[in-house]
């Protein structure tokens, strides 16, 4: 693929500066939607948006937001173990909450290091940036094309 | 070392934050103070008077029993009103700007016939259609099964309803608190009324006059008295919410009617797990989701930058909205707006519930003051709503301003959380040709001849609990309001 490797690399420095939040604003955002058809757990569509075309390959488009899927799926899956979780913290009272993490929190942990592993190994060198779509409330994922303006 | 300025600082909800944003409540929290004052004194005047008594006399178990209840019972309380219900954060600009795009109708903007992009995107969820409404506070379409709470401001994922009396809403993050302490509310009750009978009953046993059991233990009558009032209530919510639970709905959709199948189209409940057991696990032990706000994330540069560009964004829309859009007031004469049929299924209706709205007309004291500078912005066209003075019908139109001054746009009255005064009452005129009949026959007629189920149980709900709180009301569904696609209408019934 060929790309021009100076803006990517030095967009790229200049987020890893702003610590690790947000893309910079002004830059155009793709935005993969939710996907309601099997219930409101947490999945996004794997339909390919056009805007990454020259970027970013189907399969490597689709394998995170399969891999997306199925950390979320993970998370929400009703398992034995979280029922246990869940009758436990009620038999406490929930205090337990207060001293222990949720499951899903473990799982959110996981998806924030997969994301920010994917930043690096794929989209960071091709001028894309994924934001962890917990901090867009689980509504979407959103891909800022760094080297691109805002239509 | 200088202030860290946290999240919940420049969170744009109305909640209130105590503890550095630890604590998440509603904005009104009288009602609350008065739940825990009751709930521990009568539970004092039980542990002092009776419990002694009752350990001597019968088993010392009861103090301990009556104690670890009294305990779940708190900390389930605490847990309901201090915790996070769900809210949905609210759109970053660039999001909100896409979806302004997509929702954008291409038209040549000075037509006439301006017809308003439609709000609702329709998405099916295992087979069966559903609405996401778009919410203009948060600028997002709402997930399914999401609501606005128009007290707290926020879109709260899977809304139950929003609850005085735990002062917070009841939300998907906190509705398994809410029901354990509803359910333990229930047994500690019981449990207090039985054990204050029985030390009465015991008192009076060797022919001693009633009077004289009084004044021995005067705290166990006044404790037998306010259980005896309680406790029907909280019987009848616990059956209700056990209902909701079994079948895994919210009241907002039990009230609704979301799932009850209208002219012959078959209609379920796309989110039940299936069966009784599956959906009581699920909602009540299942995978506990996060909370979505960072409320203790320290407030970087760009996250302050961004937040004040949404509140420009927001600025700068409102007044386009004013300057260019001469309002029309449906409001004020139902017959000035010609019928439309702008979209179908964009009828709004209201029930108005009579019952326990002296509750809430007293909670809406407070935003009254609080929203007086912004009201006092707002053109002069709410004068009218004003006069009325009911604060959540204000309210309500400035939520969703942008849409009521749309001209011949349906009235949304969506985030209407407080129900209004009876004097004032959403009517639902399905056309000009139906108007005067419709506006002859009974105000509730609507809802309550289409939705019978709902409407009564509603009813039954507010009757045996007080608890009334913003359900959202919003649009039951077309055919549930009956006669096809036109355009509700929204008449004040002014006395
Ligand atoms: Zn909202
Ligand atoms: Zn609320």
């Amino acid at each position: 693929m060929p790309m021009s490797n100076h803006t990517p690399l030095e967009d790229m420095s200049s987020s890893r500066g702003q610590a690790s939040n947000g893309p910079p604003p002004n830059c155009q955002k793709v935005f993969i939607q939710r996907d309601y058809s099997d219930g409101t757990m947490v999945k996004f569509q794997t339909r390919f948006p056009t805007e990454l075309g020259d970027r970013l390959d189907r399969p490597t488009f689709e394998y995170t937001i399969n891999q997306l899927n199925n950390y979320f799926a993970e998370a929400e899956r009703a398992s034995c173990s979280t029922y246990c979780e869940g009758c436990l913290a009620c038999l406490t009272g929930y205090l337990i909450y207060i001293c222990t993490e949720t499951h899903y929190e473990k799982c959110l942990r996981k998806v924030a290091k997969f994301v920010s592993e994917q930043n690096d190994r794929v989209y960071r060198p091709r001028g894309l940036l994924l934001t962890d779509p917990t901090t867009r409330g689980l509504r979407l994922i959103e891909i800022s094309v760094l080297d691109r303006p805002a239509s | 070392m200088p202030r860290i300025t946290r999240k919940w600082e420049l969170f744009p909800g109305r909640n209130r934050f105590c503890c550095d944003g630890r604590v998440m409540m509603a904005p009104q929290t009288g009602v609350f103070y008065v739940t825990i004052c009751l709930i521990a004194g009568t539970s004092g005047l039980f542990f002092a008077f009776d419990c002694p008594f009752l350990a001597e006399h019968i088993t010392p178990a009861i103090p301990v029993i009556g104690c670890l209840l009294f305990i779940f019972v708190m900390s389930a309380l605490f847990r309901t009103s201090f915790s996070d219900p769900g809210v949905i954060p609210r759109a970053t600009p660039d999001e909100a700007a896409y979806i302004e795009k997509q929702i954008e109708v291409p038209n040549n903007g000075n037509s006439p016939t301006y017809r308003p992009p439609p709000r609702t995107k329709e998405v099916l969820v295992r087979g069966q259609p559903v609405k996401l409404k778009y919410c203009f506070t948060c600028k997002i379409f709402r997930p399914p099964r999401a609501s606005h709470c128009s007290l707290c401001d926020n879109c709260v994922e899977r809304f139950d309803h929003h609850c005085p009396w735990v002062g917070n809403c009841v939300g998907r993050r906190n509705y398994r608190y809410f029901y354990a302490f509803i359910v333990s509310l229930a047994f500690l009750c019981v449990f207090i009324l039985a054990c204050a009978v029985t030390h009465l009953i015991m008192l009076t046993k060797d022919n001693k006059p009633f009077v004289e059991a009084v004044r021995e233990s005067p705290g166990s009558v006044v404790v037998s008295v306010i259980c005896f009032f309680s406790v029907w209530s909280i019987l009848g919510l616990a059956g209700f919410h056990t209902y909701l639970t079994t079948s895994n709905q919210t009241t907002n959709e039990d009230i609704k009617g979301s799932f009850t199948s209208k002219r012959g189209q078959e209609s379920f409940n796309p989110y039940s797990q299936g069966n009784i057991c599956g959906n009581c696990f699920y909602v009540l032990c299942g995978p506990a989701p996060p909370s979505l706000i960072d409320r203790r994330g320290v407030v970087t540069p760009e996250y302050r930058a961004e937040q004040k560009r949404v509140s420009e964004d927001c600025v700068i829309t409102n007044n386009k909205v004013y300057g260019t859009v001469k309002v029309v007031q449906p409001q004020s004469n139902g017959n000035s707006v010609p019928p439309v049929d702008i979209e179908a299924g964009e009828q709004s209706t209201m029930v108005h519930e009579p019952s326990a709205w002296g509750t809430h007309q007293q909670q809406q004291q407070q935003p009254q003051h609080n929203d007086s500078s912004q009201q006092s912005s707002q053109p002069s066209h709410l004068d009218s709503l004003n006069d009325i003075t009911s604060n959540s019908v204000t309210h309500l139109v400035m939520n969703e301003l942008p849409l009521a001054s749309l001209p011949l746009a349906p009235i949304d009255i969506d985030e209407i959380a407080p129900l209004p005064p009876p004097s004032i009452v959403m009517n639902n005129n399905n056309s000009m040709n139906n108007c005067n009949n419709m506006r002859s026959s009974s105000l509730l007629e609507p809802a309550s001849v289409t939705t019978p189920l709902s409407a009564s149980r509603l009813r039954l709900l507010q009757d045996t609990t007080m608890i009334e709180s913003a359900l959202d009301l919003d649009s039951l569904e077309e055919a549930s309001i009956g006669h096809g696609s036109q355009t509700g209408l929204i008449k004040m019934g002014v006395p």
